[in-house]
């Protein structure tokens, strides 16, 4: 059963995730990226990570998405472009670029060790909340200055006369 | 696997979402009635008559049009995104009652992280109307979208940040837990309610929750007199149908979360044979939620529309730093008691 719905999510992930590419209007590819993020999320369930799946949809496909398609909608891209020839040099930079980074995931995946433990005991929003709040404070902390500083920056670009 | 799905834990579910998707589906039927009912009566007008006694048979002779219209898809819209819209919008909706508890024996599913499931839910609701706007091509219901998307992200910082103290004083995320969290009472009569102790959260959610489902006073996607009727302009028919019945069920789960959330979701007096006692609850929750329902109802018929900059200035300047505070006062007793 859980195979048969890893299966199941990992096709429409691996499928939206193509769509993105392949399609030629970014609308449809943004709604691709969506989906694509949907299934990722039941993945994660699929691994007894509930709080990571849901936040997963409500930052990315819910916030972060919103926010992208919001903008697409508002400029009306038209759907063909003329602009992918300029870069074509880019390809000759991002077929290698992608293979090191095709590289680096298979040399990390390889290396991962199962551990023993009940992916409940990781998963449950109680232990991402001590470890979040113990082991990566710092981080935690710097991320969010981070994002402070994106907000601020954000609105003094909006805003040149404060 | 093959045990599981021939056991009776299968069957039982199966009949639990059943009879919760019907109820739900009835129900939504009947709030188009209440809504008609209730404003004209507000009004002075009798409202719906002639269908049924009280006019009672309204949404089914509603429905039987709205079947039989044409179908009408805008020749410059985008075919696919157009018929998928309604679409987006109605599962979201529906899929939240797969956690909502309405009793202790009733609920589909108890998730560990339930109230999230339904913000994730919540915040994917949006993409119905941004690409039912977006879709149709047409001037009005892009508009409509825009400020539709604009207002639900708006709203929906300070709806997720008014539940921080509930969930604070809870500490659990699961809906049927966050339940029983309130189950005792103080003096021996009065229940031990999150309203009591969560008074600014639950103005600040009622009020978002107003905002996030699109109803008057917020209702800035569809301004009729500016915009013709928003997003769902061009849709007619089923689409149409599917768009409203959407906004419905939006209405009926934010006025269960805010029963489960601060008024104690089944809890209420038991008294009674064995038969009674398995009743009441669902009851109580049911009573519960017709008040909620009712209250935006004559919300709806009282108090008249916000203009946009107003609606944002009120969301950003005054909901939000609101609940923010409310979460800071909270943690602090919180963490003291």
């Amino acid at each position: 059963m859980i195979q048969a719905l890893f299966f199941l999510f990992a096709a429409v992930a691996v499928g939206a995730a193509i769509n993105v590419l392949v399609q030629k209007h970014v609308l449809y590819s943004a709604l691709s990226l969506i989906v694509m993020l949907t299934a990722m999320s039941g993945l994660f369930i699929l691994l007894r990570a509930d709080f990571l799946a849901v936040i997963q949809v409500i930052v990315y496909a819910g916030a972060i998405m919103v926010l992208f398609t919001f903008v697409i909608m508002l400029l009306n891209l038209p759907a063909d472009e003329d602009g992918a020839d300029r870069l074509r040099w880019l390809k000759f930079i991002g077929i290698p670029l992608g293979l090191f980074l095709l590289f680096l995931i298979i040399a990390t995946v390889w290396n991962v060790k199962p551990v023993r433990t009940t992916a409940a005991m990781i998963g449950s929003p109680q232990a991402i909340g001590k470890s979040l709040f113990s082991d990566y404070l710092l981080p935690f902390e710097a991320t969010s200055l981070l994002i402070l500083i994106a907000l601020v920056g954000a609105v003094v670009f909006a805003k040149k006369d404060l | 696997m093959i045990e599981y799905f021939t056991s009776w834990d299968f069957v039982i579910l199966i009949i639990k979402i059943v009879v919760i998707f019907g109820a739900v589906m009835n129900v939504v039927g009947l709030l188009s009635w209440i809504e008609r009912k209730v404003m004209a009566r507000v009004q002075m007008r009798p409202g719906p008559t002639r269908v049924g006694p009280f006019g009672l048979l309204q949404p089914m002779a509603d429905l039987l049009k709205f079947v039989f219209k044409e179908d009408v898809i805008p020749s410059q819209a985008n075919r696919f995104l157009y018929i998928a819209a309604p679409l987006v919008s109605l599962i979201p909706a529906f899929l939240t009652f797969s956690v909502v508890p309405f009793g202790p024996w009733l609920q589909v599913t108890d998730l560990s992280v339930g109230l999230l499931f339904v913000f994730a839910l919540t915040s994917l609701g949006v993409y119905g109307i941004a690409l039912g706007g977006w879709a149709s091509n047409s001037k009005y219901p892009l508009m409509g979208a825009m400020r539709s998307s604009a207002q639900m992200i708006s709203y929906e910082l300070s709806l997720t940040l008014s539940v921080v103290g509930v969930l604070l004083i809870a500490n659990t995320l699961s809906l049927r837990e966050l339940v029983l969290s309130q189950q005792s009472t103080w003096l021996g009569f009065i229940p031990r309610w999150n309203i009591f102790l969560q008074p600014v959260a639950f103005v600040v959610y009622v009020i978002s929750g107003v905002a996030e489902t699109n109803r008057l006073p917020f209702d800035l996607a569809e301004s009729e007199q500016e915009l013709v009727a928003g997003w769902h302009t061009e849709y007619s028919s089923m689409k149409f149908l599917m768009f409203m019945m959407a906004e419905y069920a939006n209405l009926i789960a934010v006025s269960s979360l805010a029963t489960v959330l601060f008024l104690g979701g089944w809890n209420g007096p038991m008294f009674g044979p064995q038969w009674l006692q398995l009743a009441l609850p669902i009851v109580w929750f049911a009573a519960k939620v017709g008040l909620f329902v009712f209250f935006y109802v004559l919300l709806r018929s009282t108090i008249p529309r916000f203009r946009y900059d107003q609606l944002m200035k009120f969301g950003w300047k005054v909901l939000l730093p609101l609940s923010l505070a409310n979460i800071v006062v909270t943690s602090f007793v919180v963490a003291v008691a």
